[in-house]
């Protein structure tokens, strides 16, 4: 028997669930011989890493919590993937929208009721303003837009930690944390006895609205087309380098609204760990969301179920907590190849000339 | 200003200049011969670290730094043939491709240095390549202390500029090599195999980015920590685009930007400049961005650079 790959039409609409499903379970699959390895139980570890997101109420609305920053952080590469923008740099732009979102709570001369609208609108700007620049360097320099939104991380990370360490440090603390945001800066608990913020809901609307932009309006057509096929876009009348530009800023003011809500809705101050790369994670994201907006939601619930179990696991059953890293490295590489499905059908040739 | 001139520009400043090019060196060519095939390799940070971990467990286990190198080499091939089966077996994206090999490497050598050494409370250490000196050569004064003094590697990687630039330029190989980053139809038509060239150009870049990573625990640093590349490969993929896809060029790029690093190791331990030192640290990238601005309009990268070769399509 032998097998050809064919090009395929169209993609059946249940690809977008069956595919990251698929790569879901053989990613568990493959690092269950990781488990292993470790001297774990797989089944027990697997338990512990799934089961402790949901086991309680508390436990539950906290994975909406964790999955917030990554709803949007995953958003922000979905949008900017559809337009082949690629921004590596979700990281950066969301550690400059908390920056942002923290020095804007923490003026004391603001109207207590405008402080929360005032952060949102900063730490989208600001996160918006990062992306420019690399947008900027591509459009007119032609500059390869990887390189310089990884780099970027770097710098802003760079920014961030003198500014801790300096002249914004925290006086009263030891650690290079910066002073807390004011009371009333704190966004509202939506849920009592919980963490759940206006900033998960924020994320959650989200997501609706972003796939409102690119299913249903000009620009988010644009961004696709781009994205697509750019010289067909650039024949077509469309402005490439105005769509990109457009791109960029939608994208890294989402990933700034992450940082948002990390200090407006949980740590109320910004230090060094704000984020543990949920930028990098956005990109894992938005791919098993095949770039659906929509998809980026249970994407992004997966990855927050695993980070905040894998710590449970570890505790449990001594295996690395680092299991998440490669959890989160294998999707992506497995769902590439389900990727694969989409463009292309196996056609088995029965054997005859 | 003289007397900081003075005090920077010493001959032991030139001597870790040197010291500092040279994984960029090994990191950089390697990439080079990714992306002269046709494949930019992401993986390129990723794999530098995973490296830099198995080379150094290797090391610290078996006592013997060029176990822990040839570790490091053969880890860096594995994750470039995994690139390679991405990117020219299946032909997927390139670009997310990498970024995946990357996530994923940096998983595997977190995942396994806890497994093997737990947390422990001192960092567990291995003791770093000396320095080899060369006999007579070491005699001159000025060059022989910063040239021919440094460990065996450093030897190594400057002398694979010319080897680098002799097989892609003088052999039948690298013409090959060159042709398939070009042209992959021509080179097909002329019964070259698109796919081998471009594993052999990818185990090529894995090999010599796992000896960068390896260099920097096994030299700079003597132990493991998770931040030991930070960032060092995505400079290279910049050093690469700076250097024109060339082999001597790029590894001048490496020794300016190694000129700039020392200086701003310097100036940072000098405290003439009161700034803090994250400043300082933030520099390389900044001027990376700054110098890829200057270049990446003229930048000629190999035409089928990010291209997949399908036979049947034209």
């Amino acid at each position: 028997m032998a097998f050809r790959l064919e090009l395929r039409e169209q993609t059946p609409v249940w690809f977008n669930i069956v595919l990251p499903l698929s790569a879901v379970l053989a990613t568990l699959l493959l690092c269950s011989g990781l488990v292993a390895l470790a001297g774990a139980n797989v089944f027990h570890a697997y338990s512990e890493l799934f089961l402790s997101a949901v086991s309680s109420r508390f436990n539950l609305v906290e994975t909406f919590v964790k999955a917030s920053p990554l709803i949007f952080t995953g958003l922000a590469v979905a949008v900017a993937f559809r337009a082949k923008f690629w921004n590596i740099g979700a990281e950066g732009q969301l550690l400059s929208g908390a920056m942002a979102a923290a020095y804007i709570g923490g003026i004391e001369s603001l109207p207590s009721f405008s402080l929360v609208l005032l952060m949102i609108a900063a730490s989208a700007l600001a996160g918006a303003g990062w992306a420019l620049l690399p947008a900027i360097l591509r459009t007119r320099f032609k500059v390869d837009d990887v390189v310089t939104t990884l780099l970027l991380n770097f710098v802003m990370f760079y920014v961030m930690t003198a500014l801790l360490d300096g002249p914004w440090k925290d006086p009263l603390s030891g650690y290079p944390d910066s002073p807390d945001i004011r009371m009333d800066a704190e966004f509202p608990i939506l849920l009592r006895a919980t963490r759940l913020h206006l900033g998960v809901l924020l994320s959650l609307l989200a997501a609706p609205m972003i796939w409102w932009l690119i299913r249903r309006t000009t620009l988010g057509f644009s961004i696709s087309a781009v994205g697509e096929n750019p010289s067909a876009s650039a024949y077509g009348g469309i402005p490439i380098t105005r769509v990109l530009i457009y791109t960029a800023l939608i994208s890294g003011g989402l990933a700034g609204l992450a940082g948002a809500g990390e200090v407006g809705g949980l740590h109320f101050q910004v230090m060094a760990g704000i984020s543990p790369g949920y930028g990098y994670t956005g990109i894992v994201i938005a791919m098993l969301a095949r770039l659906n907006p929509i998809g980026v939601v249970p994407a992004a619930l997966f990855f927050a179920v695993v980070v905040t179990g894998a710590e449970a696991m570890s505790r449990a059953t001594g295996v690395p907590v680092f299991l998440a890293d490669v959890i989160q490295g294998t999707a992506l590489v497995t769902m590439l190849i389900a990727q694969l499905f989409t463009t292309y059908r196996i056609r088995t040739l029965t054997t005859q000339g | 200003m003289e007397e900081i001139i003075s005090q920077i520009f010493q001959v032991g400043f030139f001597t870790a200049m040197i010291r500092i090019a040279t994984p960029f060196v090994f990191a950089t060519i390697g990439e080079l011969f990714a992306e002269r095939s046709g494949v930019l390799n992401l993986g390129i940070e990723g794999i530098m670290l995973f490296g830099a971990m198995t080379g150094f467990s290797t090391a610290y286990f078996s006592n013997s730094l060029w176990l822990g190198i040839l570790a490091a080499m053969l880890t860096g091939m594995m994750m470039a043939t995994l690139m390679g089966f991405l990117t020219v077996s299946l032909g997927l994206s390139q670009h997310v491709s990498g970024i995946g090999i990357t996530l994923l490497s940096t998983g595997f050598a977190f995942f396994f240095y806890r497994l093997i050494f737990g947390q422990p409370s001192t960092l567990p250490n291995i003791k770093a390549f000396e320095p080899v000196s060369v006999p007579f050569l070491k005699e001159i004064p000025w060059i022989g202390p910063v040239l021919f003094e440094q460990t065996a590697l450093t030897y190594l990687a400057f002398a694979l500029v010319p080897l680098a630039a002799f097989l892609l330029h003088q052999t039948p190989w690298g013409l090959n090599l060159r042709t398939v980053g070009e042209n992959p139809h021509a080179a097909d038509s002329a019964g070259v195999s698109v796919s081998a060239m471009r594993y052999q150009g990818l185990l090529i870049s894995g090999a010599l980015m796992g000896i960068a990573g390896a260099f920097l625990v096994m030299v700079q640093f003597n132990a493991f920590t998770f931040g030991v590349i930070s960032g060092r490969g995505w400079i290279c993929i910049a050093l690469v685009v700076f250097g024109q896809w060339g082999p001597w060029k790029s590894a001048a790029g490496a020794l300016l930007f190694a000129l700039i690093d020392a200086l701003q190791l310097r100036l940072q331990a000098s405290s003439v400049i009161e700034l803090p030192y994250q400043v300082f640290l933030m520099m390389p990238f900044v001027l990376t961005i700054v110098t890829m601005t200057l270049v990446s309009r003229n930048a000629r990268a190999p035409s089928a650079l990010l291209i997949p070769f399908r036979k049947e399509e034209r």
